[in-house]
């Protein structure tokens, strides 16, 4: 008996990339009125000013219909070509079934295996990582991946240390086969010793106990710690794994975390100055495994990016886990 | 071995690529918070830069006690 292999693509790349911002706008001072802080010192030390929330009508399947919905039209890839959906978010509140599968049906992909995976605020890249490996192998042609959150829900406002963070959003891609490379090899990794550096306050079990929705928390220095250390040293290891010169780069995403990780991560890889970066922290906030495609698909559609440029991007967060990329831009 | 004044003109160095602090401010009676105005996000950048540039490792117990410049200079002298 000879058992048959899956064959795939030898390479792969994101066709194109869709993403949809809420309607309601959060500036620093009315989160003031909760949190003893003030506009300058949470702009002074995040970079923020302000975020969108989602507002009436507006929740994580909106959002990543929106979303989904434009990058499979940019990509004009037909609806039943799309074979598998991967999810990434962190904010979907059921412990099962998972959001992908309903996504699909919305979306009228048919039969696509779809499912959700929880990586934070490297959701995107571990998606991607995926996507990637199952267009190569062979386990579908076409992949619609969708990173998509609203913490907005289980953000506590008055924590002065986490209340000003994160944005809602969410973002999408369609990859498929490519003659060329559009996707560097994954540098991905976890630090599960930090599990509480972010974590929620209860579990869903502890949380009904006591008559409360669970939220996140954050040992902020810990995180800034990890990122501007550990974090710097992956990313140059990304531009490493794929060959790529800092010269050679075009853009660099990081995740939206905070400016001044941003600031450090450019600091360390010494990126020449005509590196596009993105700052979309600044009115977006940290949209968590929204934050990376969000960002990419607002500098091509401002022009800073362009279609076919080498960008890295990078994502890490709770667990503690992180994972990047150098990739070709749709 | 470095000497004590090339560990704290490496210090000052760094204090002012993280947080903009003019070199020649970065002394040792000089308080990292209190007088050069080191906020606690660039002090944690530049404990870390302090990791890598001199080979020490300052853990967070340790870090509280890293108030003035001398104090961060005589822990890398010790530690390096």
């Amino acid at each position: 008996m000879s058992l048959k292999a899956s064959i795939g693509s030898p390479f792969a790349r994101i066709l194109a990339v869709g993403s949809a911002t809420p309607s309601r706008v959060i500036d620093n001072d009315y989160l003031c009125q909760f949190i003893d802080s003030s506009d300058e010192w949470i702009t002074q030390r995040t970079g923020i000013k302000e975020r969108r929330w989602v507002g009436e009508g507006e929740n994580i399947e909106t959002l990543c219909v929106t979303a989904a919905t434009s990058a499979i039209e940019r990509s004009g890839v037909a609806l039943d070509q799309i074979d598998a959906v991967i999810v990434a978010t962190i904010s979907h509140y059921e412990q099962t079934p998972a959001l992908a599968p309903k996504l699909a049906h919305q979306l009228g992909l048919g039969d696509a295996a779809a499912y959700d995976i929880s990586a934070a605020c490297a959701g995107f890249s571990y998606g991607l990582a995926q996507a990637e490996a199952m267009i190569r192998g062979g386990q579908a042609t076409y992949v619609l991946l969708v990173a998509g959150e609203t913490i907005s829900d289980i953000t506590d406002l008055t924590d002065r240390g986490t209340a000003f963070l994160f944005g809602d959003g969410a973002g999408a891609v369609v990859l498929g086969p490519s003659e060329t490379n559009g996707i560097g090899p994954v540098v991905w990794g976890s630090d599960g010793g930090q599990y509480d550096a972010i974590r929620m306050n209860h579990t869903i079990g502890s949380g009904v106990k006591a008559g409360v929705f669970p939220t996140i928390q954050m040992d902020g220095q810990a995180v800034f710690k990890w990122a501007t250390g550990y974090i710097a040293k992956a990313a140059r290891r990304c531009l490493d794994e794929a060959g790529i010169s800092p010269e050679e780069l075009d853009v660099f995403i990081p995740h939206q975390a905070n400016n001044r990780i941003t600031d450090t991560l450019l600091r360390y890889l010494k990126l020449p100055e005509k590196v596009v970066v993105a700052r979309t922290i600044t009115h977006l906030g940290n949209n968590s495994a929204a934050t990376i495609p969000m960002a990419m698909d607002a500098l091509l559609t401002s022009g800073e990016a362009k279609s076919g440029q080498t960008a890295l991007i990078i994502g890490f967060g709770a667990g503690l886990v992180y994972a990047g990329q150098v990739i070709t831009l749709p | 071995m470095a000497t004590t004044e090339e560990i704290r003109a490496q210090l000052a160095e760094l204090v002012n690529e993280v947080a903009g602090v003019p070199v020649e401010d970065v002394q040792l009676d000089k308080s990292f918070v209190d007088d050069l105005d080191v906020d606690s996000l660039a002090m944690v950048e530049i404990l870390v830069g302090c990791e890598e540039k001199f080979g020490v490792n300052i853990p967070d117990e340790e870090s509280k006690n890293l108030k003035t410049v001398g104090d961060a200079v005589a822990y890398i002298e010790a530690h390096s």
